[in-house]
């Protein structure tokens, strides 16, 4: 049994994380990776997987040096660490739980998806093998996927690329990017959800 | 090994922060695109705020890196073609998928093995823009 102090710190951090300790600490997250001559960006990990599996043979767009990119492979296989440790040695008192407001619940329920308020899953259940084959599971994972890879890679980066590190920067062009996020996102939400669940 | 072991750390941080802050969740993000919680503004607001702030310091000190260089954060382009269309396909997927591309990492780690499948999903998106870079405008 550990000693009851670690209990105590295992307890305080599975609480959920309110906003204003998770945006300071992505900040944070960013300048560590400048502080090591890095920029902040995940999505580039799909375009040094596709030069690592040869793809520069198809396009000159994976004809770079990857090889020098392996730190950013380093953090997406951390994040792959820290959300194992995060769900299964800091879950929550209520389990893994996506606290959202009743209008969440209330506008899920009209969409077919019904929930009771505070038992709203952290992960929805058709991130499963077996949904794969449903018409919602098959929109949200492969046609999902295929556009967050295509679109970061167009925009030139995702949210931690440009709504973080480019804003960050004051750079016009992710401000551009995130308005198109914002209007993807609502266009998506507003119009084509009702037609998919 | 010391090296690789930074930037594992840094990842899990990372993953930790996301997680626990419910960013990673689908339901999050549909909450966000409703407008019903500040929660997912005020990740992102804060997150910009203090980052503008560390940007700044950064600039005005001429802070070095560890590398012993002085840090540069390059500009990106200006041409808005881009951002706004890449942007739009990037929001339509975020919607759908509910994840960016740091919590597909984060989510796969959770235990949802079937996140390999969102990862070769955007692998893929990735590998056709860059065989139809040339035609699309930026």
């Amino acid at each position: 049994m550990a000693p009851q102090f670690i209990l105590d710190i295992i307890a305080f951090i599975s609480q959920p994380w309110p906003w204003w300790v998770a945006g300071p600490m992505i900040a944070l997250i960013m300048f560590l990776l400048l502080k090591l001559g890095k920029e902040f960006g995940i999505s580039a990990n799909f375009r040094i997987m596709c030069a690592a599996e040869g793809a520069g043979d198809y396009a000159d767009f994976f004809k770079f040096d990857w090889q020098s990119q392996g730190w950013n492979l380093l953090v997406a296989l951390g994040a792959v660490f820290g959300g194992y440790m995060a769900s299964h040695y800091f879950a929550g008192a209520d389990g893994n739980i996506a606290h959202v407001s009743a209008a969440t619940v209330e506008s899920l329920r009209q969409l077919g998806l019904d929930y009771q308020e505070g038992q709203v899953p952290l992960i929805p259940e058709f991130y499963s093998w077996e949904a794969l084959f449903t018409l919602p599971g098959f929109m949200v994972i492969v046609v999902g996927g295929f556009l967050v890879g295509f679109g970061a890679r167009y925009a030139g980066g995702c949210t931690s690329g440009h709504a973080i590190s480019g804003m960050s920067a004051l750079q016009l062009g992710s401000l551009y990017a995130v308005i198109g996020f914002f209007a993807g996102g609502l266009l998506m939400t507003y119009v084509i959800f009702p037609l998919i669940f | 090994m010391m090296r690789s072991s930074k930037y594992i750390l840094i990842g899990i941080l990372f993953g930790m922060t996301l997680f626990k802050a419910e960013a990673v969740s689908w339901f999050r993000i549909y909450e966000m695109f409703n407008f019903q919680s500040f929660h997912m503004y005020g990740i992102i607001f804060s997150s910009i705020a203090m980052g503008i702030l560390i940007i700044q310091w950064i600039k005005r000190t001429h802070m070095k890196s560890t590398e012993g260089k002085e840090i540069v954060i390059t500009d990106k382009d200006k041409h808005a073609p881009r951002y706004i269309i890449g942007g739009t396909i990037f929001g339509l997927g975020w919607a759908l998928a509910g994840v960016c591309p740091g919590p597909m990492f984060i989510v796969l780690g959770s235990g949802y093995t079937v996140l390999v499948i969102f990862l070769l999903s955007a692998i893929t998106g990735t590998f056709i823009y860059g065989l139809l870079r040339k035609y699309l405008p930026h």
